[in-house]
């Protein structure tokens, strides 16, 4: 060896300083990038909510708060669950194939119950929410057409969801309306991000 | 400067000595003289050399306005909406430190617009200057993030649902998108913990990364050397003592000729805030004046003005496959493409001076096209300005796209080998 440099012995011991360095650097990310998750306030503050449901009248909404998002709970008429199913060949989803529910709400009317709609009122397009526009027939705005048989149309950008929170196909929203895990704690009661014990 | 004067003609005053102490500890005296007495810029600067000493200077305002407002602002979800209020009514000169702030955000994106269009005019972007296009190009992208997370800071309903819209757009990425949304927020929607991380990115995660960006594009700048309307190198043509021929001292000539310009500048500026601070809804929009309401949506959400190009080019885009990926994808292509245009511009000349017509009226349709897109991202996603948004992505991109090859077949007027007054 005597004065002579170890060219190869250098870059090894140079790339395995490297190396270690590099593992310690993203180990010691994980902490700072961790601590971006939901705290365990907001997860606590996250937690499911129960809703008394007696007093909602057939044919009316309910607009609650859960996780800062707003839910909508609509006690659907026999005529309007009568309406659903109806117009499928001009929605996108019908199936709700590619969209959000739990599977126990994978239906045509996307319910457990068909009279109780549950659903999150964030447009799938860029979160806005959707109004309900239950009456069929043509709106007095202009918005919706003489053919329009009743559900929720997004102010925003038009995108128009049938009265199961089904999206039609040509407008801006790519998928159905949202529903969030819910079940029934009792006949009066809904509990909205707790799926029913059985599908557990 | 009168000990840097001192210290190069040297004294024996009390001051020349204080220089004198100091530049053999510090490189005081260097790098006055490297970066402004001493830096030979082309002389042939006209009105659009203007706008990056008044980038540097409305930088400055923000950050020094921005300082006060922190100290009277409340990041949290129940009080900021309040604190502002509150800044805006109770505190002394509160007001003008606030509508300074607001104005001058607007007035960054209108003078940075000014100075990117410039480099386009004069292909200042060109070979050896790629380098210094590219750390423009990042403070222009910090500067996107940094309003952006500003704008949440008011906590008014419109800053709430802009915020929302943006947000979303990494929820749309497939399998991570929910958990990045998450990530992002630190809870279940935008909340209190969203705001006040938006917070600290907006005063000291974003100000630090653009001083720096700042920092390495002046010292880009002042290694190659400034370009210049006729897009020839000064370099090249030296006198018997070394300096540029065409070339003249940054002071006092463009340190006097910059402070003109940011003179009539600041005229303009004080208009607006003193006259015009909202701009008619388009430098602080409407549904601003109500605190954010998760539960009611604005009835027709824009972003801010300096946004809506891009807005423009996401809507543009249609969801297919159930899924709206595509626009998020094409409005990040959008503005990744602003890097690699030195490559993409094939054309023997650098400036708009020496170039044929396909380029000059590739430029003017290009820069129609993105006001004519920052147009249609204000209004609601309606015919015509659908249609106008798809045909107005198609050109921005065409522009980008089709340059290697229209740059190429362009004719072009033969350069001169010095510059021209």
């Amino acid at each position: 060896m005597g004065e002579a440099v170890d060219r190869g012995r250098r870059q090894l011991l140079t790339a395995a300083t490297t190396l270690t360095g590099a593992v310690g650097v993203a180990f010691a990310a994980v902490p700072f990038l961790a601590s971006w998750k939901p705290s365990a306030r907001a997860k606590a503050l996250g937690a499911p909510v129960e809703i008394d449901i007696s007093k909602l009248e057939p044919g009316a909404m309910l607009k609650i708060e859960w996780r800062g998002k707003p839910v909508l709970i609509v006690r659907r008429t026999p005529e309007m669950i009568e309406r659903i199913g109806k117009q499928d060949e001009a929605l996108a989803d019908p199936a709700s194939q590619a969209s959000r529910q739990p599977d126990y709400a994978r239906n045509p009317a996307r319910a457990i119950r068909p009279e109780y709609l549950v659903l999150l009122g964030v447009c799938t397009h860029l979160g806005c929410l959707p109004q309900n526009r239950f009456a069929p027939g043509a709106s007095e705005d202009g918005l919706l057409q003489a053919d329009w048989r009743g559900g929720f149309f997004c102010p925003c950008h038009g995108s128009k969801f049938d009265l199961s929170g089904r999206v039609f196909a040509g407008v801006p929203a790519p998928t159905n309306l949202e529903i969030p895990p819910y079940s029934f704690a009792d006949d009066n009661h809904l509990v909205i991000g707790l799926d029913p014990p059985e599908t557990a | 400067m009168a000990e840097s004067k001192s210290a190069t003609t040297p004294g024996t005053g009390r001051l020349a000595r204080f220089g004198a102490w100091i530049d053999e500890r510090f490189p005081m005296t260097k790098m006055w003289k490297e970066h402004v007495s001493e830096y030979y810029a082309p002389k042939n600067f006209n009105f659009w050399y203007y706008f990056g000493s008044i980038a540097l200077f409305v930088f400055v305002l923000q950050i020094v306005t921005g300082i006060f407002l922190t100290m009277s602002y409340k990041p949290s979800a129940t009080e900021a909406f309040g604190s502002v209020e509150y800044i805006m009514r109770d505190v002394e000169w509160g007001w003008l430190i606030r509508y300074l702030h607001s104005t001058g955000a607007s007035a960054f994106f209108i003078v940075v617009y000014l100075h990117m269009f410039r480099a386009l005019l004069y292909g200042s972007h060109r070979k050896p200057r790629e380098l210094l296009w590219i750390f423009g190009v990042l403070i222009y992208l910090a500067l996107m993030a940094e309003a952006f997370f500003g704008y949440l800071l008011p906590w008014g309903n419109m800053s709430y649902w802009g915020a929302q819209v943006i947000v979303s757009l990494f929820g749309t990425f497939p399998l991570i998108g929910d958990a990045l949304i998450e990530w992002i927020r630190g809870d279940y929607f935008i909340s209190d913990i969203t705001l006040n991380r938006f917070f600290a990115l907006h005063v000291v995660a974003l100000p630090l990364a653009l001083l720096f960006l700042v920092v390495a594009h002046i010292l880009a700048l002042h290694e190659v050397g400034s370009n210049n309307p006729d897009g020839v190198e000064i370099k090249k043509h030296k006198g018997a003592d070394g300096l540029p021929l065409d070339g003249i001292p940054f002071h006092p000539y463009y340190t006097v000729k910059d402070l003109y310009g940011l003179s009539v500048f600041l005229v303009l500026f004080a208009a607006v805030v003193f006259f015009a601070p909202e701009m008619g809804g388009l430098f602080l929009e409407q549904p601003n004046f109500e605190p954010a309401n998760p539960l009611l949506t604005p009835k027709h959400i824009a972003p801010v003005w300096y946004f809506t190009p891009y807005y423009a080019i996401l809507r543009a885009v249609p969801a297919f496959l159930n899924t709206q990926v595509w626009g998020v994808l094409v409005l990040f292509a959008a503005v990744l493409l602003l890097f690699f245009v030195p490559w993409l511009d094939r054309s023997p000349v650098k400036s708009i001076r020496y170039r044929g017509p396909i380029y000059k009226t590739a430029l003017m349709v290009f820069a129609a096209d993105f006001i004519m897109l920052g147009y249609c991202g204000l209004k609601p996603a309606v015919a015509p300005f659908t249609t106008m948004s798809v045909i107005g992505t198609i050109i921005y991109f065409a522009f980008f796209l089709a340059m290697p090859w229209y740059t190429r077949i362009d004719s072009h007027k033969p350069e001169p080998a010095r510059v021209r007054m």
